[in-house]
């Protein structure tokens, strides 16, 4: 027997070593998707530090508009732990009002929504009310918030959430804000604006989008993850793009930023 | 017009415009008169068991903890609370007691830190009833509605949902467009209860920052109580009238009550309390601990200064000052667990 080679063990640990979390993976992939110099609705968490994130690298000039009433605010000292607290009006332009920040996005001003969810069914639609029954619920969950005024109202809605079979479901225990609901023209058939819905999902397997029959498709699988993977965690058959990309690992530029502007890991604990 | 679909949901504090219109002729004054009592005045007049209650700011940003407080101490019972992101204000009278039904458009949770133990409890058995599903739009259109004297006001939102089906909006033909929109019905809530930076001795009131849904429910209410960081002179207010978000034609009562926010947070004054919070969720984990909490915080103290004191006085204070500005290091104990 050889004598034991501490360099080699050195090395194989730090190969071996994450550079980064599933969460962190998940929120540098969705703030890559904001387009610069658009407006974006963001819910508690994730997509809040998402949004910050893609304002700090590739779309300085992105609008973060919060539903309280917080319109474009720059560099918090600390993340939002509300969607109303005081940093989310932090060197903003307008400290509006929630009729204010609905009716922006009702006439047609809100281009993303970014959400997240308990349960997510194929046509992208979403639960974030109730598990188990409305009236004999098993876990009570907060209920529509602003998700489903984002959802209805906003051109493109990003969904970014942890996926597994009880999260994707064929069934939702209650469908609390509208994805694509039953299939192609459901939306507009019911009344809500046309050209509106889900556009993205982000998961920490990978990014889903909707095809022509409005069911959610994979994209792109994040580093390391099989296509086995992504069917293995979903309650619904997954459709797969014909071509599929994997997504790029956070570069260490994103994961400085990122992790600077989350100092205390209030998200990123998780 | 043509109904084509319905929430089943039932119909709470709404009447026909015209009601309200007499009743506001009767019981509103438009003279201009001090209106300023201390808190347990203001609650026990005000605040009575099973009315409809919907509280301002943003669930623990501006709230009025101190009327919170007031209303456990005073046992109040039966209420029925507008969840219109209702936070750490509606946990706290769930924990107590307090409530049995709620209008839930964003509830039992405490946002960033998760589900509030005490709500999820208090809903799961059976304690207290989720009577309605609203979005955060509809919910706050509702008090719109009621400030314009309408009975609805149309809206996109909500359409095609369970959110829908367990509110009491009702889905028409746009008569203009010949497209399915909600229509939202009024809410006249039986109190309001405000919490603002400053106003005078009449209820003129300026508001700091964000006004979240204030404007418009300041104005819905039949009874509105304003609780205020600093009691200004009316001077004052009419140097800058336009700062005044609300006049005194609403306001039934005010209460002067620095720190009333705590623990939570008062935009541009002082930032959230998250060691207080911390041990608020830690200790409302279980009947006995909620008790202990409510015996310590609210029961064994006999005003709002004894709260303070107790909860960390001036040194707690200004260092909820300095986290507001930034200049302190922020804290976030229930992370850890």
């Amino acid at each position: 027997m050889s004598k034991l080679d501490y360099t080699q063990i050195e090395e194989v640990y730090t190969e071996s070593k994450p550079e980064y979390t599933p969460v962190e993976m998940m929120i540098v992939a969705a703030s890559r998707l904001l387009e610069d110099g658009k407006t974006v609705f963001t819910g508690t968490g994730m997509p809040i530090l998402a949004a910050l994130l893609s304002q700090n690298t590739l779309a300085p000039k992105l609008a973060i508009i919060y539903e309280a009433g917080g319109m474009c605010p720059q560099c918090p000292p600390t993340i939002p732990l509300s969607v109303g607290d005081s940093m989310t009006t932090h060197k903003a332009i307008m400290a509006a009002s929630m009729d204010y920040t609905m009716s922006f996005i009702q006439a047609g001003y809100g281009e993303y929504a970014f959400l997240g969810a308990a349960q997510i069914d194929t046509y992208g639609n979403i639960n974030t009310t109730v598990i188990g029954s409305h009236d004999n619920p098993k876990v009570r969950l907060p209920g529509s918030g602003g998700a489903n005024d984002f959802g209805s109202l906003c051109w493109k809605t990003i969904i970014i959430m942890k996926q597994d079979k009880r999260r994707f479901v064929e069934k939702l225990d209650f469908l609390t804000t509208p994805g694509y609901l039953t299939g192609p023209g459901a939306r507009e058939k019911v009344g809500l604006p046309r050209n509106t819905g889900p556009w993205r999902v982000i998961t920490q397997l990978g990014i889903y989008g909707f095809d022509e029959e409005k069911k959610m498709t994979l994209l792109s699988t994040h580093p390391d993850v099989d296509i086995e993977d992504i069917q293995e965690n979903s309650g619904f058959p997954i459709k797969i793009a014909e071509k599929i990309e994997t997504t790029p690992k956070p570069k260490e530029q994103e994961l400085k930023i990122l992790r600077d502007l989350d100092l205390y890991k209030v998200v990123l604990r998780k | 017009m043509e109904i084509l679909n319905e929430g089943e949901g039932k119909l709470l504090a709404w009447y026909d415009p015209e009601k309200q219109r007499e009743w506001i002729r009767k019981n509103k004054s438009s003279s201009m008169e001090e209106k300023v009592v201390d808190i347990h005045e203001a609650v026990s007049k005000y605040v009575s068991d099973g009315n409809y209650l919907a509280l301002g700011g943003f669930g623990h940003v501006r709230v009025s903890m101190a009327a919170m407080y007031e209303i456990i101490r005073e046992k109040k019972r039966n209420l029925i609370v507008s969840g219109k992101t209702a936070v750490h204000d509606l946990d706290c009278l769930i924990a107590a007691g307090c409530v049995s039904e709620v209008e839930v458009a964003y509830s039992f949770g405490h946002e960033l830190r998760g589900l509030s133990p005490a709500s999820r409890r208090a809903v799961e058995t059976g304690q207290v009833k989720a009577i309605t599903e609203w979005s955060n739009a509809a919910l706050q259109w509702r008090f719109k509605a009621a400030a314009s004297g309408l009975s609805w006001l149309p809206a996109r939102v909500m359409l095609g949902t369970d959110t829908l089906k367990h509110s009491a909006a009702k889905v028409v033909k746009d008569p203009f467009t010949g497209k399915p929109i909600s229509l939202i019905p009024a809410c006249y809530p039986d109190v309001a209860i405000i919490h603002v930076h400053r106003c005078d001795k009449y209820g003129n009131s300026q508001i700091d920052g964000i006004l979240v849904e204030d404007f418009e429910l300041a104005r819905a209410a039949k009874r509105l109580i304003i609780t205020t960081e600093e009691i200004v002179s009316n001077e004052k207010i009419r140097d800058k009238p336009w700062l005044t978000n609300i006049p005194y034609f609403y306001v039934d009562a005010v209460v002067e009550v620095p720190y009333g926010c705590h623990p939570c947070n008062m935009p541009t004054n002082y930032y959230f309390d998250e060691e207080h919070i911390s041990e608020y969720l830690k200790k409302t984990r279980t009947i006995e601990g909620t008790k202990e909490y409510f015996d310590k915080y609210v029961h064994g103290v006999d005003n709002f200064n004894q709260y303070l004191e107790l909860v960390g006085g001036v040194a707690k204070l200004n260092y909820l000052k300095k986290l507001e500005q930034g200049k302190a290091r922020f804290v976030y104990p229930w992370a850890k667990s």
